[in-house]
């Protein structure tokens, strides 16, 4: 469980930006969350605070009672294992086969190789990249290239996705395609978090909505749509 | 980090070094550059010591007796020298005698005897080995001013001229080997800041996924300690081979010069090469990884 309390953060640059402002926030496990609102209104703030990567300037972020903020340096990337992140351009590393992609991951963490001879063919198999495992980024299409995205996040089995516009950079029938599989990523167990724009996906899956505009959380909606 | 990641770190170190190709070369050159220079003046100075140390036990004194004493004070003035703590030997060199020997030097043909007639201008003389080489300056000091005893000489400085050579040669190799230290290491830091340049967005999804802190270190400074083990093997290699051949060539045309061959001494100067250049490798490392690579 994840939840915000007052949370306020501040970038403290040559202008001070107040990205959120008061941002109170219940999270359960294994909720599909869509996370709305216009360019700047603060959603991939809010996802950096629960990965961790910023901290609230006010008020507490806490995971399972416990405070982000308080959180010991060296706990940090054992927190982090259990989330996987998906970027809206793929982030992939380009030299790399679709495999080695997601072995790099794996191997990031620490797993031993015969975990990772384990799980890796079986993320790529849930992906539908079991075909393409020798291929390079680029030879893939778009979609292709955000389900190995996806397939990285999934192989440290999270229990928690966070995906920052991940269909942001991709035509509306691979996007419905990528919504399907965090869909079923969803109805294994995993809390799904995305931050999005796609108005037509939003309304078409119904899911709780929480919309922000200007660092405040200005609606939260349960099987809510893109717009009031 | 776990110990069944080693792996991973150590092929990420190597292929660190083999990433950036240009930067590495640049590096373990310089490395080795600067092992060869303290494996040559380490292998000079060795040679050195070993040379003193042959030629100190080989050093004997000569204490020339006053010309007024007779024989028989002569003998007693030995008796009493050979009394003194670290002699080794003692032995009497009559005039006479020294003048034969003065005569062998000069050649079958010479007859100083017969130049020289009743005339003897050579003193009786003492010849003292001391038991340790290191006591005879001392020793000779305290002849010097033994009464009977009218000049001492040994080693007519040839020991102090060695080892003021040696002296010179590590003060000067010192300075040098510092400053072609601090190059390597600012070549290894930059090579090093380089790979981290290039891997940015590898380390951006390690730290997402959450590696840990060292595990995204580590490969770095393996990479460091890589450059400076080849760098080390390289420069070993070369002091190797130049010295065998140096030593090999001595042998046959300068053979008052004995080069130190023994396995010990070269073993010991390799790991000493090996353990400087690593160390080096690791120093370049750490100043980039905790400089450059934000985790
Ligand atoms: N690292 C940062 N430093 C300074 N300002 C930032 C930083 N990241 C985001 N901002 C600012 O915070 C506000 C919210 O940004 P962001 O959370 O990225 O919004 P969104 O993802 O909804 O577009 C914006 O005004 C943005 O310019
Ligand atoms: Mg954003």
């Amino acid at each position: 469980m994840i939840q915000f309390f007052n949370v306020s953060k501040i970038y403290a640059g040559e202008v001070k930006v107040t990205a959120l402002e008061d941002v109170n926030l219940t999270i359960e496990k294994g909720e599909f969350i869509f996370l709305v609102g216009p360019s700047g209104a603060g959603k991939s703030t809010l996802t950096k605070l629960i990965i961790r990567e910023e901290i609230a300037t006010n008020g507490q972020v806490m995971v399972d009672g416990k405070s982000l903020a308080r959180m010991k340096q060296r706990e940090i990337p054992y927190y982090r294992r259990n989330i996987g992140f998906v970027f809206q351009d793929f982030r992939l590393l380009m030299t790399r086969t679709v495999y080695e992609n997601v072995a790099f991951a794996a191997e990031s963490v620490e797993m031993t190789r015969t975990q990772i001879r384990q799980r890796v063919p079986m993320v790529l198999e849930m992906m539908g990249l079991d075909q393409k495992r020798n291929a390079f980024p680029h030879q893939l299409s778009g979609g292709q290239q955000q389900r190995l995205g996806i397939a990285r996040a999934m192989v440290n089995n999270p229990t928690m996705i966070i995906a920052d516009e991940p269909t942001g950079n991709l035509d509306p029938e691979t996007s419905s395609e990528i919504m399907q599989i965090f869909q079923a990523i969803n109805r294994r167990g995993t809390t799904v978090m995305i931050a999005t724009h796609d108005k037509a996906m939003v309304d078409k899956l119904r899911q709780r909505v929480i919309q922000l505009r200007g660092g405040f959380v200005v609606r939260d909606q349960k099987n809510g749509g893109y717009a009031e | 980090m776990k110990v069944s990641s080693l792996g991973y770190v150590v092929r990420d170190g190597f292929r660190n070094v083999w990433r950036n190709k240009v930067m590495s070369v640049a590096s373990i050159s310089t490395v080795a550059i600067s092992l060869f220079l303290l494996g040559v003046v380490w292998l000079f100075i060795s040679n050195v010591n070993h040379m003193v140390t042959k030629v100190e036990s080989e050093l004997e004194i000569n204490a020339y007796i006053d010309k007024t004493y007779t024989r028989d004070q002569g003998e007693e003035l030995m008796q009493q020298i050979s009394r003194l703590p670290g002699i080794a030997l003692v032995s009497y060199v009559t005039k006479e005698e020294a003048l034969l020997i003065l005569n062998g030097r000069f050649g079958p043909e010479a007859n100083l005897a017969e130049t020289v007639g009743e005339y003897n201008p050579l003193p009786d003389l003492i010849k003292i080995k001391a038991s340790r080489p290191e006591l005879v300056p001392d020793l000779a000091k305290k002849l010097e001013n033994t009464i009977g005893i009218e000049t001492v000489r040994y080693g007519q400085g040839t020991v102090e001229r060695l080892l003021q050579t040696a002296d010179w040669v590590e003060r000067a190799g010192f300075v040098g080997l510092i400053g072609i230290s601090v190059a390597a290491i600012f070549l290894i830091s930059t090579s090093i800041r380089l790979t981290v340049y290039s891997r940015r967005e590898e380390i951006t999804i390690m730290r997402l996924v959450g590696a840990t802190n060292w595990y995204i270190r580590w490969p770095f400074l393996v990479e460091g300690i890589f450059i400076g083990l080849f760098g080390s093997f390289m420069a070993c290699a070369i002091l190797y081979f130049g010295y065998m051949q140096l030593a090999k060539y001595l042998t046959v045309n300068l053979t008052f010069i004995p080069l130190l061959t023994d396995r010990e001494v070269l073993l010991t100067m390799g790991g000493n090469i090996l353990a400087y250049g690593s160390g080096l490798g690791l120093i370049g490392s750490f100043l980039s990884v905790f400089r450059y690579l934000r985790v």
